[in-house]
Parts: structure tokens; C-alpha cells; sequence
């Protein structure tokens, strides 16, 4: 057990964490930041994706005490209250049915967006297919990502 | 010999069969509830105002499971709402949100009916503490029946509104009128809000008929695509599934699973596991389970457990299909066979009079359903008395599995379903919750329990593996003459042919001792009996000459059938482009539980690889009068793209009662790259009442695949997944 500190939606964070225990427990047991979710443990469903130095990552798989950078969850994004274009054009495009893929694919597309802006359709294949959505809504997802593109990163 | 419960269910049989039918692919076992409305309580819990319900008698209350004991045939309390001092109404109903947007088309119907805004009303769903009993989330039912219902009961609540106001202003109600939240006299030009109406009443109003509600002509909510009403909670992470649910001084459960199904444990040592400080060891029976502070150090406490399991001889999937025709149940045979069969005319004499004939066998493989969010629990014992959350589409049944583990009063459970992260027709039981109120009621504080992925693959129940059968003849003009099917396992949904034949035999013929533990699947068996007849379609009108849509045409007298036929071609652009050796073009369709599909399929092949993909679908959906489009079309889009894993590749491979893809990884389920573009023609018939849309948009698309794939290829594939190995492409 070690005591590290995690750079988590611009707040210092202090948390007591095992060697291996994923960042995921960590935001959702002791930080109760339950916006990210658990899929599958081992990193083939995305469900648990989070931002880590602006880099769409599985935390899952990423130890806590390994986390050296800036963690945004979903909570993030809408820190200030206002929603990212991203989480607004997943709300037009009604992007979602059940939902708990949600925080995952819209970390994993804003990720994207900020490395590419404009992303094509197989820039959005090529990034996204880590993170799956049972209820099939891929193709809504796809129209969101490009809303945002066509806004110039506006909602 | 008959049991008497055979008995019963064979005299029951008449007339509400094919419901009947339904039903019992959906439950285990009849079910017996009386939900009390406490008056009072109510009041306590909403407060002041008025309280509408609805009673439904006998042929409703089928749904809610209790036609099955003629005894039961009372009117029970379906659903109900309140209109508080401030306005806010409060609906009532014991389905659960899972995904299908129920939440949002609910809201709609009861805005549409009670003349208020949608920001007015929530809906309690799914609470057995709360909500009236109902039998379940499934079989497509919340549309056409809860929906329905809703409407009654807003409909009737405006009419008691309308009247509360004309008793106030002492004038003629008919001169009244309902509009946005209030009660409106335009001639004498006032208004009065429901919540004026309601202040400091305690009014309840039963009803028992259901008051007509409004024509989808006249809608202007529902019918429209109003957005998802919790949207915002989605997208910023707010919204708190099973899962993320805490409790105070809350623990995390792990539950030991043997390696193998049908494992009888040998001996169990606990010492090494128990010494762990802060856990709880739990072991009664064959269940054993820990429950620790953190989920990681449970899952470390779990590996000290030594359980010895000892497994039987158990077959794997490469035998499963020879195993399903050889323990077709004959004793049961007569009941399930009888009663999901059919016959019209004589199927021989049909086939020596056919100028061609056919005979073939399709199967499906097993599959799991994969909801994202796993099964999850979290049990709370206070005062002997049991509260779980949990994920499950039946809250009711899950009450009874609870109270029925622990000896306990049905009283003395609640269930309480937070929206789930989706199901599928995978979370009828209640194993999770369970298994957590056994981890809870020993460690002596609430315990959440997540299962694993390998978990939910594993010990979540399979959808149904089949084998079937079809043979039939056609004339010299190309019409059907004779029908021959039986469906081994799978299923009897949606067994019975949609195409004009004059001789026909259908049977279903379930399996005794299935080697998975199965369940019921988005759309049951119906995926694979339209997999099965649309194929052999497609194989009759090659073998006619004919094209495949005319050839269906010809065999049609259903004119919704034809309808989506020829509007999915349409769409489609069906006959404009040949197919090559690179590119295959088919088409399969049906109908089910009021809805009609027809599906297009476009599959690009890679002859390298003998590998397929879907590139293009357009599909044509008719389910009555459209509840909300943009909601349906969310939903016809999702059905087609799940569907594609079981058209392609998914199937579950399992030997010595293992399973041996249980990983997202080795278990390939639909994703972005497998995307095709998919095309939604919808046929909003306001003349029809609305039927449910969860499970009918799913059955289109493997038949239509596998009958393009032979379009280009000239390679007939009769089994699901179609793609289990590469195709073995002539260069």
C-alpha cells in the first residue's frame, strides 16, 4: 500500500493504492467518480476510458501508481457545468441507448478530436474500435464525432 | 405421465396460445403476486393530490403473469400516477429501463394523454416497493401494453381533472378543456392548474375500464422524436447504474466459481482465506464467497480459497448440433410440439404435387448476450429486512428468487432496478442478487457485487443453440405447395411461416437436457427460424430462376409483409447493380410480435481471406403507429448492427463444460470497423396501434447476409455464425 498523489480533473488528488491496483478502483471506489466504468477488467471493451495527458487510455490496465499526468474522467469535461461540444452533439444525435458505454466513447472521441479535428470515417474506426456499444449505436457515434469536426470544435 | 401443472397448461391452450407460448419462453414458472396499495402510505410518500390507477382484468392481466392460475383471474392494480399540490406528476410502473428508451416514450404517452409537459413527469420504474406487480420487461411488450395503459389511466385523469374543475366553477365540464398542465374555460377566459385542483386533496380514483385514449392521428408528443429525458445525466457521467451505487460501510463480494459447469464440490478449506483481516468468508452449501473492504483484495482472498470440485463428462460444441436432434424431448413433445406447431392440409400429398422440392438443415450456435454493464448487486439487510439493487428486466421475479433463498416474506424483500446498462433478454434471474444478499446477510453490511466479464460469459445463460429442418415443394409456377419445419432447441418464436402455403407441419421440438444453461435472447428464436425459412426462400427461388423478391411476392398475401418488401427493395435499390464474385446482394424479412420487416443486405467478399462484410443495409420496419421515430431508429440501427455478431461470428465454444472464449477478445461481438452503412425506412402506420420495436429489427439481417454472401460467391451457408471459419473460395 502506498500513499500517491493523482493529478485527477485538475484537483490534486491523495489516495492509498496498492502497486497493481488499476487507476479504474481508484476513481470508482475511492474517489467516487463512478462516471467511469467497469466492462471487462482487462482492456477490450473501453468502457473504462479516461484521458491521461490528453490521451485516450484504458484505466483498467493502468496501475494508480504508475499514473504520472493529467487524468481527466468524464466528470472532467463538464467541469464548469457547461458541456463539451462532444457530450452535446452525443445529446443531438442521440448517440447512445443504455448508456454505459457513453463516458467511454465520448473520452475516447474527444481524444481523438484533439488529436484530429477533422477526423475521416476510418480515423474514427481506427481510434475507436477498442470501445464497444452493445446496443449498436456506432453509427450515431460516428455522425457525433463528425458534428463536432464540421462545428470546428463548437457545440 | 402428466404432471398436473401439464394439465393445466394444456387446458389453458385454446385460445391465447401463441401468447401463452410466448410466455413460457420467457419465465421459469408461474408467478403469484397481489401488489396492496397502501392509500395512505402513498400520501405519505408523494403527498397531497389526486392518485389515479388502472385495474385490468383477465385478458390483460396476462402480462402480469397471473392468467396462468385460473383462480387469479381478480383485477389487479396495473400502474398509476399521482398529480402533486405543485403539479409534478408522478407515474408508476414496474418496467425497467434498460436501453430501449422506454423512459423517454413512457413520459411521452402520459404528457400526450394528461395535456402536461414531459418536464413535469417521472416515472418510478421498476421498484417492487412502489410500483404495481408486473411480470417483466420483455417480449416487446411495454409498448403496445404499458404504454396503452399509461395513456388510460393519464386519459382518464385529465377527464377527473376536467371535472374537479367544473365542480370549482360550478359550470358544464364539456365546456372545459385541458391543456398544457391546466384546466382551461376560454369562454369565461380563466384557467386553474392541475396543482391548484389537487392542493390538499388526498383523492383516490380507481379505475377499472380503460378510458379509449386518443387516436395516433391525433398525437402531438407522442409520435414525436423527443429527446431521451435523462440524456444529460449520460453524457456527463451523472447517471448511477447498479454499479456505481455505494451504501454505508458498504463491501465488495467475490463469488467462487468451480472451473467446470455441473461441478459438485468435493471439499472446501477456508482457514487461509479467513485469516485475511476486515474479510468475510461465506460458505453454506455450495456457495462460497468472500466479501472484503476492496474489491481487489476480495478478488486476493478468493485465490486463497482450496475448493476441490469434481466435474462430470460433459459434450463440447463440436457435437452440440448431433446432440440436439438425438434429445429432442419426446415425452414433452406433444405438449411444446402440439402447441408451437401447426399443420394445414397434407404436407405429403403438397410434396407429390410439387414440381421441385427441397430439404435442409441451418443451425445456430449458441451465443451470449454481453451487456456492458455486467450483472450487479448490492444487498442491504436492515431489521431482517432485505433491499437489492440489481440490474434484472424481471424485479418481481427477482423479489420472489430472493425471498424464496432465504425463507423469508416476499414482504420483507425489495427490488429496486436503477436503468441497466442493457440486457437483451439476458437478465430475467436474479443469481447476482442473491449471491450478494448471501455475501451481506454474512458479513452483517451492504454488499455490491459486479461480476466479472469471464463471468458474465460464463454463468450468464446462453441463448439457445437449434437445429432445424425444412422441407418444401413448389410448383411448376413457382408458389409454395408444401411446408415442412421443425426447430430442435431453439425455440417455437415466430416458427410458423408468413408466405401463403396450402400444406404445412411446423413443430417445435425442445431438448431435454441442453448441454448450456439457455434463456431467452432479443427476439427468442425467432432470429433463427427467419434465418432458417428466409434462407430456404432465398434457395427456392434459385432454384426457380426466379429473383428473390419477386419469388416472395408471389408467395405473399399479407399486404404489411408486402409493404416492407417492396419498401425495404426501394430503399434499397434492390436489382439495380449485378452481383460479382466481389459483391453479393439479399434480402430476408418477416413479421413478429406486430412488427414487419423486410432487410436488404449488401457484403463486400474478400476472396484473399474468405472473409465477408456487411457494407450497406437498408431495412423496412412497420410496428403501427410510431411512438417516437428517432427513438425507433435508434433502436432498428442497434438491433441490426447486435445483429451482425450473431449473423457472423459470434458463437460460444465450449468443451468439458468450459467455456473457451469467454473474453471480449476471443469472442467477437460488433464493432466500429464492423459498422456497415445502415438505412432505416420506417412505415409509420397511425391506423395500427403502436407494437413494440426492441426485438423484430434484429431477425433481417442474418438471412440477408447469408443469402448475399450467396449471390456472390454461389456458396450456400446454412449455419449461424456464418463466418465460423474463412470461406473456401474457388480462385
Amino acid at each position: 500500500m502506498a500513499t500517491i498523489t493523482l493529478l485527477i480533473n485538475g484537483s490534486e488528488r491523495k489516495v492509498e493504492a496498492t502497486e497493481d491496483e488499476p487507476l479504474l478502483s481508484v476513481l470508482r471506489n475511492q474517489l467516487g467518480l463512478t462516471g467511469t466504468k467497469f466492462g471487462c477488467g482487462v482492456g477490450q471493451c473501453g468502457a473504462c476510458t479516461v484521458m491521461l495527458d490528453g490521451k485516450a487510455v484504458r484505466s483498467c490496465r493502468l496501475p494508480a501508481t504508475k499514473v504520472k499526468g493529467k487524468v481527466v474522467t468524464i466528470e472532467g469535461l463538464s467541469g464548469n457545468g457547461s458541456l463539451q461540444p462532444i457530450q452535446q452533439a452525443f445529446l443531438e444525435e442521440e448517440a447512445f441507448q443504455c448508456g454505459y458505454c457513453t463516458s467511454g466513447m465520448i473520452m475516447s472521441a474527444q481524444a481523438l478530436l484533439s488529436a484530429v479535428p477533422k477526423p475521416s470515417d476510418d480515423d474514427i474506426l481506427e481510434y475507436m474500435n477498442g470501445n464497444i456499444c452493445r446496443c449498436g449505436t456506432y453509427q450515431r457515434i460516428m455522425a457525433a464525432v463528425h458534428r463536432v469536426a464540421e462545428k470546428g470544435g463548437k457545440a | 405421465m402428466k404432471t398436473d401443472l401439464a394439465k393445466n397448461a394444456a387446458a389453458l391452450e385454446s385460445s391465447t396460445e401463441a401468447k401463452m407460448l410466448e410466455l413460457e419462453q420467457q419465465i421459469v414458472k408461474p408467478l403469484r403476486h397481489l401488489f396492496e396499495v397502501s392509500r395512505r402510505d402513498l400520501f405519505k410518500l408523494l403527498g397531497s393530490g389526486l392518485i389515479v390507477g388502472i385495474c385490468v382484468k383477465n385478458g390483460l392481466t396476462q402480462e402480469s403473469g397471473r392468467a396462468t392460475n385460473s383462480e387469479d383471474a381478480a383485477t389487479d392494480l396495473a400502474s398509476w400516477l399521482h398529480i402533486g399540490e405543485d403539479g409534478k406528476v408522478t407515474v408508476f410502473t414496474g418496467k425497467a429501463e434498460m436501453g430501449q428508451n422506454i423512459r423517454t416514450s413512457l413520459t411521452q404517452q402520459v404528457a400526450e394523454e394528461l395535456r402536461v409537459p414531459m418536464a413535469s413527469i417521472t416515472l418510478v420504474m421498476g421498484d417492487t416497493d412502489l410500483t404495481p406487480f408486473d411480470m417483466g420487461t420483455f417480449g416487446s411488450r411495454t409498448t403496445p401494453q404499458m404504454g396503452t395503459r399509461l395513456r388510460s389511466v393519464a386519459a382518464n385523469a385529465r377527464g377527473l381533472l376536467v371535472e374537479m374543475a367544473a365542480k370549482h366553477w360550478n359550470v358544464d365540464p364539456a365546456t372545459l378543456l385541458a391543456k398544457d398542465g391546466m384546466v382551461v374555460s376560454s369562454k369565461a377566459g380563466k384557467s386553474i392548474s392541475y396543482g391548484e385542483l389537487t392542493h390538499g386533496k388526498k383523492l383516490v380514483e380507481i379505475s377499472e375500464s380503460d378510458p379509449e385514449p386518443e387516436s395516433p392521428k391525433q398525437w402531438h408528443i407522442a409520435g414525436s422524436s423527443a429527446s431521451k429525458v435523462d440524456g444529460k445525466a449520460f453524457v456527463t457521467g451523472a447517471y448511477q447504474y447498479t454499479s456505481d451505487i455505494t451504501r454505508p460501510g458498504m463491501l465488495h463480494g467475490k463469488v467462487f466459481r468451480p472451473p467446470a459447469f455441473n461441478s459438485k464440490v468435493i471439499s472446501v478449506d477456508t482457514k487461509k482465506a479467513e485469516q485475511v483481516p476486515n474479510v468475510t468468508v461465506v460458505h453454506d452449501g455450495d456457495f462460497i464467497g468472500v466479501a472484503a473492504p476492496e474489491p481487489e483484495l476480495a478478488q486476493k482472498t478468493l485465490a486463497l480459497l482450496d475448493v476441490q470440485t469434481q466435474a462430470t463428462p460433459q459434450i463440447d460444441d463440436a457435437a452440440l448440433f448431433d446432440y440436439l436432434r438425438k434429445n429432442s424431448d419426446n415425452e414433452e413433445h406433444g405438449r411444446f410440439g402440439g402447441r408451437g406447431s401447426s399443420t394445414a392440409g397434407s404436407v405429403e400429398t403438397g410434396m407429390a404435387s410439387a414440381a421441385k422440392t427441397l430439404f435442409q438443415t441451418y443451425t445456430a450456435s449458441y451465443i451470449q448476450h454481453a451487456p456492458l454493464e455486467p450483472r450487479a448487486a448490492v444487498a442491504e439487510w436492515q431489521d431482517g429486512k432485505l433491499t437489492v439493487w440489481t440490474g434484472t428486466q424481471r424485479p418481481f421475479a427477482v423479489k420472489e428468487e430472493l425471498a424464496s433463498a432465504f425463507h423469508i416474506s416476499q414482504d420483507h424483500v425489495r427490488v429496486i432496478v436503477p436503468d441497466t446498462g442493457s440486457a437483451y433478454g439476458g437478465k430475467h434471474t436474479g443469481e447476482c442478487a442473491v449471491e450478494a444478499a448471501r455475501l451481506a446477510k454474512g458479513a452483517g453490511k451492504p454488499v455490491k457485487l459486479v461480476w466479472t466479464r469471464e463471468e458474465e460469459f460464463t454463468w450468464a445463460y446462453f441463448r439457445p443453440a437449434g437445429v432445424i429442418d425444412v422441407k418444401s415443394g413448389i410448383t411448376a409456377d413457382g408458389k409454395l405447395v408444401a411446408w415442412e419445419f421443425h426447430n430442435y432447441n431453439s425455440g417455437p418464436a415466430a416458427i410458423d411461416t408468413p408466405y401463403s402455403v396450402p400444406n404445412k407441419k411446423i413443430e417445435f421440438h425442445p431438448v431435454k437436457n441442453p448441454p448450456l444453461r439457455q434463456g431467452s435472447y432479443r427476439g427468442l428464436a425467432a432470429t433463427a427460424n427467419h434465418f432458417a425459412r428466409e434462407s430456404h426462400m432465398d434457395e427456392l427461388a434459385q432454384l426457380t430462376g426466379v429473383d428473390p423478391l419477386q419469388f416472395r411476392l408471389k408467395n405473399i398475401t399479407d399486404s404489411r409483409l408486402r409493404a416492407v418488401f417492396e419498401a425495404a427493395a426501394q430503399r434499397f435499390g434492390w436489382g439495380r447493380q449485378k452481383a460479382t464474385p466481389e459483391l453479393g446482394f439479399g434480402m430476408g424479412g418477416g413479421f413478429e410480435k406486430n412488427g414487419y420487416f423486410a432487410t436488404c443486405a449488401e457484403v463486400a467478399i474478400d476472396r484473399a481471406r474468405g472473409q465477408v462484410r456487411i457494407v450497406r443495409v437498408a431495412q423496412a420496419f412497420d410496428c403501427g403507429a410510431v411512438v417516437n421515430p428517432n427513438g425507433l431508429r435508434n433502436q432498428i440501427e442497434g438491433a441490426i448492427t447486435q445483429g451482425i455478431g450473431g449473423a457472423l461470428v459470434e458463437a460460444i465454444h465450449f468443451a468439458d463444460g468450459k467455456v473457451l472464449n469467454g473474453r471480449f477478445r476471443d469472442y467477437h461481438v460488433p464493432r466500429f470497423r464492423d459498422l456497415p452503412k445502415i438505412e432505416v425506412e420506417l412505415v409509420d402506420r397511425k391506423d395500427i396501434p403502436p407494437a413494440g420495436a426492441g426485438e423484430t429489427p434484429i431477425m433481417g439481417i442474418a438471412p440477408a447476409t447469408a443469402n448475399a454472401i450467396f449471390s456472390a460467391t454461389g456458396i450456400r451457408l446454412r449455419g449461424l455464425p456464418l463466418i465460423a471459419k474463412p470461406l473456401e473460395l474457388k480462385a
